[in-house]
């Protein structure tokens, strides 16, 4: 409620901001990560740089694929029509993050830099194969989602770097959903499952497949993919990818006090099957 | 004719200010030059003090003063214990304002700053170093009942503060020695988060010229806290002026007296400035009283056929570290005089120990006692109903006790006042379809869908209540309630309550009554709250007694003027007051109906005195005390659907039906809110809510991310429908119905759940019903587990 000290600096551009930061500075965009940890002291930055009005972290672009500003707010990407034509889990699952409150100035760089591994957006991005682009005082680089994430609120970027933007293949041929089993009191995901299937008439050529949310950062879950591809998604290999997903996992795992890991692993298989119906519905 | 104003579903006047902002609570007054206060809190569940070392703190910026329980000396006396229930051997350790060499929960302060600056008065309580030496730890109060626990307070032996059991022990093992059948189990009442919307905040101002003291603090009971706060300062009452400006909510977390609103009086006292201390949430979590956290061993009598011959527990009733203010009176009077329900039931017995743990102290939330005893009889009928083979519905209705409308004598000692169980029950039933509904389970079951159903029937104490009784078991006040309807030279009035309401709409309620007995405007009459030298004496708003006891104060006062008007008007008319007729706010004489004198016109004339009978005194104003004769026993029965998915253990809430009896209802859209409001407490009770500590009495549900609070999404339309059962001994018949709600659903949805987990094998399952464990309960009964 009543954060430490701390100095705030707006920047206009992503030099001014690369340049701002200190050593014990953070950026600030929606805050809805950021400002609830800092009110409970449990973080306390001496510095905010304010990322949130930065024109070149803005928007949502379509050409191929999909560009998005790392400051797009959850609800753009939710209510965008290029999102939905062609990562349609990315919108829903962005429409499903917090409140409308929350959604209307959280941010998906914000929130992936965060790396809370009960959020949702990350899920998607393991699983539809999403590259963050990131930029700091040597330059620029991409790293893919997979590697983006490196465990419990722990990602891939050095201290002073920056998120500018996230890019997805185009899965407008592709089945995908993101289905979220909400925590009651948090509504963060006890486990959500991301499913992004490339159907060949009746039979998968391709499915990718990511947990959150029973886990400490998005999996990507290869036995659950390798069990649905090339079958024709009958209940028998649903079965086999909801036992291959809980092995796929296994090392991730993680609980609270009143949702175990035990019962969030098993949950996985089931929110899989679930994933799975919800793309081809 | 207009329509009459009692029993119109008008707009809670409330509601505007609350919805756009402009309501004034505590934390929103703003005085010149006050300080803040931050508590430094005890991060530690049990641990003695080895040294506090404030300098660095005292050295920040704007730190004005740093304090420890030595250097307030005997400046402050302990906060009392208020309801001293007898033949318990009750104990009352002390429990001083900041810590003295000990800490007896998470959050016990031990230290204040006082800063110019909120965020630095935080600072400061963080630079402030604590030395502690860790002691063991207990918060099951089962356990802490047990020998070789920690000692909590060297002076409560075995953590025992008192064993209360006033019942016929002989008579009750006999009943049940006899008995065809006996059903046991063991109750986990979890403990609970009041969480009001408005955290607590308290302000003092004190005036050294005038050696007066005005505190505004979130308060249900501003006289009580006023002369709480005049014992433990030591200024006389009438030099102590308490305020409870807005409140935002209480469910009883704002009945007692803390030690933060002892801490700002004493240090505006020392320091002849404002002093302001807001709790957050986080803190709100750890040091605001928390409800229930009873350990329950219940068994219940019954003859093969379903008759119920009697209940019995032994309860270990969790305190927490101190016993807050009306803590000892919730597991004993509150809730073992409860055990016969709206049943035939002979015999009842109850031992309630009362435990001292390391929890956050205990005491009233919405029900407060009521809604632990509603439980385990409505979960024992189940399963007694399980037992036997007997439909549970068939059960209640088996055993129910037949309609009666001016008392009746039930085995627990209570006279309740009026009812008709049989009705409201029939009618429930009726509107859930309830042998359909069976039909309808069986069908699913066949396509693998588990529907459940439960049905609770309840009748409760409220109205507190008859000061005669209050005194007898130990409650150190009376539970009367005053109230002046002062009416203006130009017709308006104003009506000073001793109640606070926080929220439930009584501004609206009590000028129906006003309106509806004197024949004003209802608009017209402005119900003021909340100041001690602006109201008369009142015990608070709780226990469902606002509207039954200040109303009755109301009614009679209103009666009282309206009878002065009459002899005034008569005299103003030149006419005999027998030939007075009376009818929507008019005074005429009968037979000559142009000739009239409206309630507005004979106040006015009251205020002139110009022309006034021999012996009548002028003036247009009534006070009156109405101390109740009896509670006020509402009922009723309420019915839930529930479905439980197999695969997850998620349980969907698809039906609730609430038939409740508050006699005639004032205003049904108050009502219906009441209701509402109090299942969505009651049902988070059942599947939700609960707060955890870990075995070291970290509270590990400290925010909403882990304490689950009900969320709109969680419920379906709730289906209302009432019966009309006056009070026979009040003056407007009317009983409470602000904690009904809470009192019948969490049971009603609980045995739905386990309703529909019977078939899967699962007989128990210890509250809330989460969905984990749920369906690890069934795969466990499966055999399996995963």
């Amino acid at each position: 409620m009543w954060p430490n000290k701390f100095d705030y600096v707006r920047a206009g551009s992503v030099d001014e901001a690369l340049s701002s930061i200190t050593d014990d500075g953070k950026f600030l965009a929606g805050g809805h990560s950021l400002l609830p940890v800092m009110k409970l002291r449990l973080d306390a930055p001496e510095q905010l740089v304010d990322i949130g009005r930065i024109p070149e972290l803005q928007g949502i672009s379509a050409n191929g694929g999909l560009t998005i500003g790392a400051a797009a707010t959850h609800d753009a990407i939710a209510s965008s029509a290029d999102v939905q034509a062609m990562c349609s889990a990315l919108a829903s699952a962005c429409g499903q993050v917090g409140d409308q409150g929350v959604r209307n100035f959280g941010t998906l760089g914000g929130n992936i830099a965060h790396a809370d591994p009960a959020s949702d957006p990350p899920t998607v991005l393991v699983a539809c194969g999403a590259t963050v682009n990131i930029q700091g005082a040597d330059g620029a680089r991409s790293v893919g989602a997979e590697d983006f994430f490196v465990d419990l609120f722990e990602t891939a970027l050095d201290d002073g770097e920056l998120i500018t933007s996230v890019s997805l293949p185009n899965c407008s041929d592709c089945q995908c959903a993101y289905v979220k089993f909400p925590h009651p009191a948090s509504r963060y995901a006890i486990v959500g499952v991301a499913v992004c299937l490339k159907m060949d008439g009746g039979t998968c050529a391709q499915a990718d497949v990511a947990v959150g949310g029973a886990t400490v950062k998005a999996v990507k879950c290869a036995g659950a993919e390798a069990a649905l591809a090339g079958t024709t998604l009958d209940d028998a290999a649903l079965n086999a990818a909801a036992e291959a997903v809980k092995s796929d996992i296994a090392d991730w795992l993680a609980g609270d006090i009143a949702y175990p890991e035990s019962y969030r692993q098993q949950m996985a298989g089931v929110f899989l099957k679930r994933a799975v119906a919800a793309a081809q519905g | 004719m207009t329509t009459r104003i009692f029993g119109s579903g008008i707009k809670r006047r409330e509601d505007p200010r609350l919805i756009t902002g402009e309501a004034l609570y505590t934390d929103d007054i703003k005085l010149p030059g006050v300080l803040h206060m931050a508590v430094v809190r005890s991060p530690y569940a049990h641990a003695n003090i080895v040294s506090i070392d404030s300098a660095a703190a005292e050295a920040m910026e704007g730190v004005v003063a740093v304090y420890t329980s030595d250097d307030i000396g005997d400046g402050l006396a302990g906060l009392p214990t208020a309801w001293l229930i007898p033949d318990s051997d009750l104990k009352t350790p002390e429990h001083p304002a900041l810590a003295k060499g000990k800490v007896r929960y998470v959050g016990d302060g031990v230290a204040i700053v006082l800063a110019d600056d909120r965020y630095r008065a935080q600072d400061a309580a963080d630079a402030v170093v604590v030395e502690y030496e860790e002691l063991p730890a207990v918060i099951d109060p089962e356990e802490a009942a047990q020998e070789g626990a920690p000692l909590i307070h060297d002076d409560v032996e075995g953590n025992i503060a008192f064993r209360w059991a006033p019942f016929d022990k002989e008579a009750s093992d006999k009943v049940f020695a006899d008995a065809d059948v006996v059903v046991s189990e063991r109750i986990l009442q979890q403990r609970l988060l009041p969480t009001a919307m408005e955290p607590r905040s308290a302000m003092a101002q004190y005036n050294a010229a005038t050696a007066e003291l005005t505190l505004w603090c979130t308060s249900q009971n501003p006289h009580i806290h006023r002369f709480i706060i005049s014992a433990v300062t030591g200024l006389n009452e009438n030099k102590v002026r308490v305020i409870a400006p807005e409140v935002g909510g209480g469910f009883g977390s704002k009945i007692p007296c803390y030690p933060d609103e002892a801490l700002v009086s004493w240090a505006a006292i020392k320091l002849g400035v404002p002093v302001k201390w807001t709790e957050t949430r986080s803190e709100n979590y750890l040091i605001t009283i928390h409800g229930r956290d009873h350990v329950q061993h219940v068994d219940m009598a019954a003859s093969s056929d379903g008759k119920i011959l009697g209940v019995r527990a032994t309860v270990y009733a969790g305190m927490g570290g101190y016993l807050s203010t009306a803590a000892p009176g919730i597991p004993t009077i509150l809730h073992g005089l409860l055990y016969v329900g709206p049943y035939t039931i002979d015999s009842v017995y109850c031992e309630s120990i009362g435990v001292m743990t390391n929890g956050t102290p205990t005491d009233a939330y919405r029900g407060a006692g009521r809604p632990e005893a509603t439980f385990l009889l409505e979960r024992m009928v189940d399963n007694v109903a399980r037992e036997i083979g007997m439909d549970p519905a068939e059960v209640r209705r088996k055993n129910l006790i037949p309609a009666f409308e001016d008392g009746y004598e039930v085995a627990a000692g209570l006279s309740y006042d009026s009812g008709d169980y049989p009705a409201a029950f029939e009618k429930a039933l009726g509107m859930a379809g309830y042998g359909d509904f069976r039909r309808q389970q069986k069908s699913a079951m066949a396509e693998g869908r588990h529907l459940g159903i439960g049905v609770t029937a309840y009748t409760e104490m409220c109205g507190l209540g008859p000061s005669q009784v209050a005194g007898a078991v130990g409650f150190q006040g009376g539970l009367w309630e005053s109230a002046t309807v002062r009416v203006t030279p130009t017709g308006k009035v104003q009506a000073l309550i001793g109640a606070s309401p926080h929220g439930q709409g009584s501004e609206t309620t009590l000028a129906q009554i006003i309106a509806d007995e004197l024949g004003f405007p209802v608009d017209d009459i402005e119900v003021i709250h909340g100041d001690t030298t602006e109201t008369p004496m009142g015990w608070g708003t709780y226990g469902s007694r606002t509207t039954p006891v200040t109303g009755a104060a109301l009614a009679v006062a209103s009666q009282k003027l309206k009878e002065k008007a009459r002899v005034l008007a008569a005299h103003l008319m030149e006419a005999n007051v027998d030939d007075i007729e009376y009818a929507d706010g008019s005074f005429s004489v009968k037979g000559s109906p142009d000739q009239a004198q409206s309630i507005q016109d004979v106040a006015l004339m009251a205020h002139l005195a110009w022309n006034m009978p021999e012996g009548m005194d002028p003036g247009f104003e009534e006070s009156q005390f109405y101390d109740p004769p009896n509670f006020v026993y509402p009922f009723g029965t309420h019915i839930a659907i529930v479905e439980v998915d197999a695969e997850t253990g998620e349980i969907e809430l698809q039906r609730y039906i609430a038939v409740d009896d508050c006699g005639p209802q004032i205003n049904p859209e108050i009502v219906a809110g009441q209701i509402h409001g109090g299942v969505v407490q009651g049902v988070a009770q059942a599947l939700c809510e609960g707060a955890v500590y870990d075995e070291n009495g970290q509270l590990l549900t400290g925010t909403m991310m882990d304490y689950c609070m009900p969320k709109a999404d969680m419920f379906p339309n709730f289906e209302l429908g009432e019966t009309v059962t006056p009070s026979p001994h009040h003056p407007i018949g009317v009983k409470g119905v602000g904690e009904t709600g809470t009192i019948a659903s969490t049971p009603t949805v609980y045995n739905a759940v386990l309703d529909a987990l019977a078939p899967l094998g699962v007989k128990q399952l210890d509250m809330p019903l989460t969905s984990a464990k749920v369906w690890s309960a069934i795969q466990d009964a499966n055999g399996g587990g995963s």
